[in-house]
């Protein structure tokens, strides 16, 4: 590997035999913009793994004790059937397909690809919004029906989880505007294709991390106390 | 084909505000960040003074009363710690080395830059804000803990613990901007040559730091989420059922342990986040003033990688008094205690390129030495800590006080201190004052010792830490007053010794001696600028390119006893036709 290798190498033994090998992979300036976008946007997003993986981890222990009732399990409980779930990890889906579909649409001066990009990005703020909005909608759903914020471990947790979550898309959509207006301004189409591509990695993990705190979120009372005895909890 | 390194054009200033103010360009905002840093830090070193003065002198200082006791606690610490070494080290001399020791004109990203110090200000400000909100700031101890925090009886339960919480998450906001930049760019835009095993071991410190920043201060921030939450929206993630003052209050079953597992994992890797850029700039201090290259550079680059890596499963070793199950204790003070193998290693590693080496008694290189000698009394009183059977009868004592004081309170400021002197010629042009310098160096040094030497043996007596006073408690001997008039006294001196320093700042910066280029004869690129100090952009027209290492001292065939890292062999080497001793 070439960590290892770069790690195992004797700096003290002068010699220019390795000047270039960390150097010419980067040709010119926009190469090592895209890459330092792309390095920073891979340490953001651990960043955010770990914001996401302490608060489950806390989670699966809170879940064990006795006031911890599960959100889902006998019928009468709000995501025993989570439709409304369902259809908000729909919106996010598409949006996630969306901006893939911007992100492969080649704009070089064709009128053609230059549409179906901007239709692309207009699906993509469309979906994340209507992703929002019905997020929204279940808080709403969620407190009319009493599961309030502070009535339960399990209700604090959910809020937690989907207003943190929501942050993170509404972070996302700041950023893919910035990257459309800087378009606008100096119509880079290189740039462009290069950020859009850095957007979908960020929108696939939207919706990965969503998938994962949904099935989290929805599980019975059996399936924490399986996952807590794995964990030593 | 473009240039390959960003060119600093693109934003080059002009005007006051843009150039000094709004500033892009990283050594500017590397200022900005030192000098909010070092006033903030100033301000956790007089809350020190009032706590030692209460506590050599009880019953003396009527505006000193229990409750803004525990607020100099807690604020004095988490200053220091974070708001003063984190931003320090990481914002002051990432910021202003890393762009110059790799051969760049700047961060990749300057913006998010300049964004990172103006969010760290407003942290600071909303910190300093709680001294003045109704029931003053915090005083739940540095940790805070819940449920105490934010329960009442609590100094601070109200407004000061609110905005503690909201100040350390702008923190986290500003260090992950900050974080971010600085990982970039040492990955990807070190100049030619420049591979990562040749880079200082500075920037190695500041390398793995800024990941361990930015894996765990997650921790610290979600812990503030969690209990912002509990505070304002009633949840009970951290609060147990519980009856305050008399009043059954509305929380149910939470789990305080939590808190205090998420805030250790934090805790814990922050202090590497501290040490390891100080193990980094002390190597490079020490092989510079020893003209010697640094001992098992390899070695070196991996025990910091071991080290960052360790300090993710060493967390627990600061709740053995908890309650966790004990089989956490064994496997925790295991790892506490394997973490020391490649921390030891170091510290053998610089007493071995001290060794036989060409020593200039510098003000940097006393305050390096005074470093090795701190750094390992504070270590070794890990070790005993780090034993469960043994941490038992000193939790919360001032054994505890004593170590961490000595481990990373004391040691990253000699660092600091080694660092300042260091880099102050090339940072403002003059070089700081000698005499003055020593004498700071010497009651610092020799201060130090004089208040945290007694501090252990307060900790073997069972002095509790966060006490006000101890009034009559049976085991602890009257003597102990003696003791803490002492080390009151000597904590003074120390604290006036720093204005000495300060003094010597203001003065050089006027007056000192102006600094020839490369006043130290130092190898790594940041002192191979064409203009000392460097103009913004950092490299003229060419970025340097690189051809070896950073410590090429002192090796024989070589004109002189340094060899910088931009010089090419025929450029180096003593030949027939034109070499010279």
């Amino acid at each position: 590997m070439n960590i290892i290798r770069q790690l195992l190498s004797k700096p003290w033994l002068s010699g220019d035999d390795d000047i270039t090998e960390s150097y010419n992979q980067m040709q010119c300036l926009r190469v090592v913009q895209t890459q330092s976008t792309k390095t920073a946007l891979v340490f953001f997003l651990m960043v955010v793994t770990v914001v996401f993986f302490l608060i489950s981890i806390t989670f699966l222990s809170r879940s064990q004790y006795p006031d911890f009732t599960a959100l889902a399990g006998p019928p009468w409980l709000p995501f025993s059937n989570p439709v409304t779930l369902w259809v908000n990890s729909a919106f996010l889906l598409l949006a996630s397909i969306s901006i893939g579909f911007a992100a492969t649409s080649k704009p070089n001066n064709e009128s053609v690809g230059q549409g179906r990009m901007v239709l692309a990005l207009c699906l993509t703020g469309l979906f994340s919004c209507l992703f929002l909005i019905g997020q929204l909608l279940v808080w709403q759903q969620l407190t009319a029906s009493g599961f309030a914020v502070n009535g339960n471990p399990a209700n604090s947790y959910f809020y937690l989880f989907t207003g943190i979550h929501g942050l993170h898309l509404a972070g996302g959509f700041i950023a893919l505007i910035r990257v459309v207006i800087s378009f606008v301004k100096h119509a880079d189409n290189e740039r462009l294709t290069a950020n859009l591509r850095l957007c979908v990695w960020y929108w696939h993990y939207l919706f990965i991390v969503w998938m994962l705190l949904f099935a989290l979120l929805t599980a019975t009372p059996a399936t924490y106390k399986t996952i807590a005895l794995l964990c030593g909890f | 084909m473009k240039e390959i390194q960003p060119i600093a054009d693109d934003h080059q200033p002009s005007g006051f505000f843009a150039k000094y103010v709004w500033s892009l360009d990283h050594k500017v905002i590397a200022i900005q960040y030192s000098i909010t840093a070092i006033f903030v830090g100033l301000i956790a070193l007089v809350l020190s003074a009032l706590m030692r003065l209460q506590l050599g002198f009880p019953d003396h200082f009527s505006f000193i009363d229990p409750s803004s006791y525990l607020q100099y606690v807690t604020m004095h610490g988490i200053i220091m710690v974070i708001y003063l070494l984190t931003a320090l080290l990481l914002g002051g001399f990432g910021n202003y080395l890393i762009p110059l020791m790799i051969g760049a004109r700047d961060m990749v990203f300057p913006y998010l830059n300049m964004l990172s110090f103006w969010t760290y200000l407003v942290s600071v400000i909303v910190l300093i804000a709680s001294f003045f909100v109704t029931g003053g700031p915090t005083g739940a101890g540095w940790t805070l803990y819940p449920p105490q925090a934010i329960l009442q009886g609590t100094p601070g339960a109200d407004n000061g613990i609110l905005l503690m919480l909201l100040s350390l998450a702008i923190f986290i906001i500003a260090f992950t901007m900050g974080g971010l930049n600085y990982v970039t760019t040492i990955l990807q835009a070190r100049t030619r040559g420049m591979t990562l095993m040749r880079m200082p071991l500075t920037l190695w410190g500041i390398f793995i730091a800024t990941i361990l920043g930015l894996l765990a201060f997650p921790a610290l921030l979600v812990s503030a989420i969690m209990m912002l939450f509990d505070k304002l929206l009633g949840t009970s993630f951290f609060m147990p059922a519980i009856l305050s003052l008399g009043e059954n209050l509305d929380y149910t079953g939470g789990s305080p342990i939590l808190f205090q597992h998420l805030f250790w994992f934090f805790g814990h890797p922050e202090v590497y986040i501290v040490a390891l850029p100080a193990f980094g700039m002390v190597s490079d201090v020490i092989a510079t003033h020893a003209r010697k290259n640094i001992f098992g550079y390899r070695m070196m680059v991996w025990a910091i990688v071991a080290i960052g890596g360790l300090s993710f499963v060493v967390w627990a070793h600061h709740m053995y008094v908890s309650g966790m199950n004990p089989y956490f204790g064994f496997f925790f003070a295991t790892t506490t205690l394997i973490i020391a193998v490649p921390t030891a290693l170091k510290v053998y590693n610089w007493l071995l390129t001290l060794w036989r080496g060409n020593i200039h008694f510098t003000v940097p290189m006393f305050f390096a030495i005074g470093f090795i000698f701190t750094f390992t009394h504070g270590g070794l009183t890990g070790l005993f800590l780090g034993n469960v059977v043994v941490d038992l009868p000193l939790s919360d004592t001032f054994f505890v006080v004593a170590h961490f004081h000595m481990v990373m309170g004391v040691s990253p400021i000699m660092v600091l201190f080694a660092a300042i002197y260091h880099w102050f010629p090339l940072v403002t042009g003059r070089m700081l004052h000698t005499g003055l310098g020593k004498c700071h160096f010497w009651v610092t040094f020799l201060g130090t010792y004089a208040i945290y030497l007694p501090m252990h043996y307060l900790g073997f007596l069972g002095v509790p830490r966060r006490y006000f006073a101890l009034g009559d408690t049976d085991f602890i001997p009257d003597s102990t007053q003696a003791l803490n008039a002492g080390i009151t006294v000597a904590a003074l001196i120390v604290g006036l010794g720093q204005l000495i320093f300060i003094f010597n700042l203001i003065w050089s910066l006027r007056r000192g001696k102006v600094a020839v280029a490369n006043p130290w004869q130092a190898t790594s690129l940041e002192w191979q600028t064409p203009q000392s100090p460097p103009v913004h952009g950092n490299w003229g027209d060419k970025v340097p390119v690189v051809y070896r290492w950073a410590y090429d001292y002192s090796v024989p065939g070589h004109k002189t006893d340094f060899t910088p890292q931009n010089k090419t062999d025929s450029e180096s080497l003593l030949t027939d036709k034109g070499g010279q001793g």
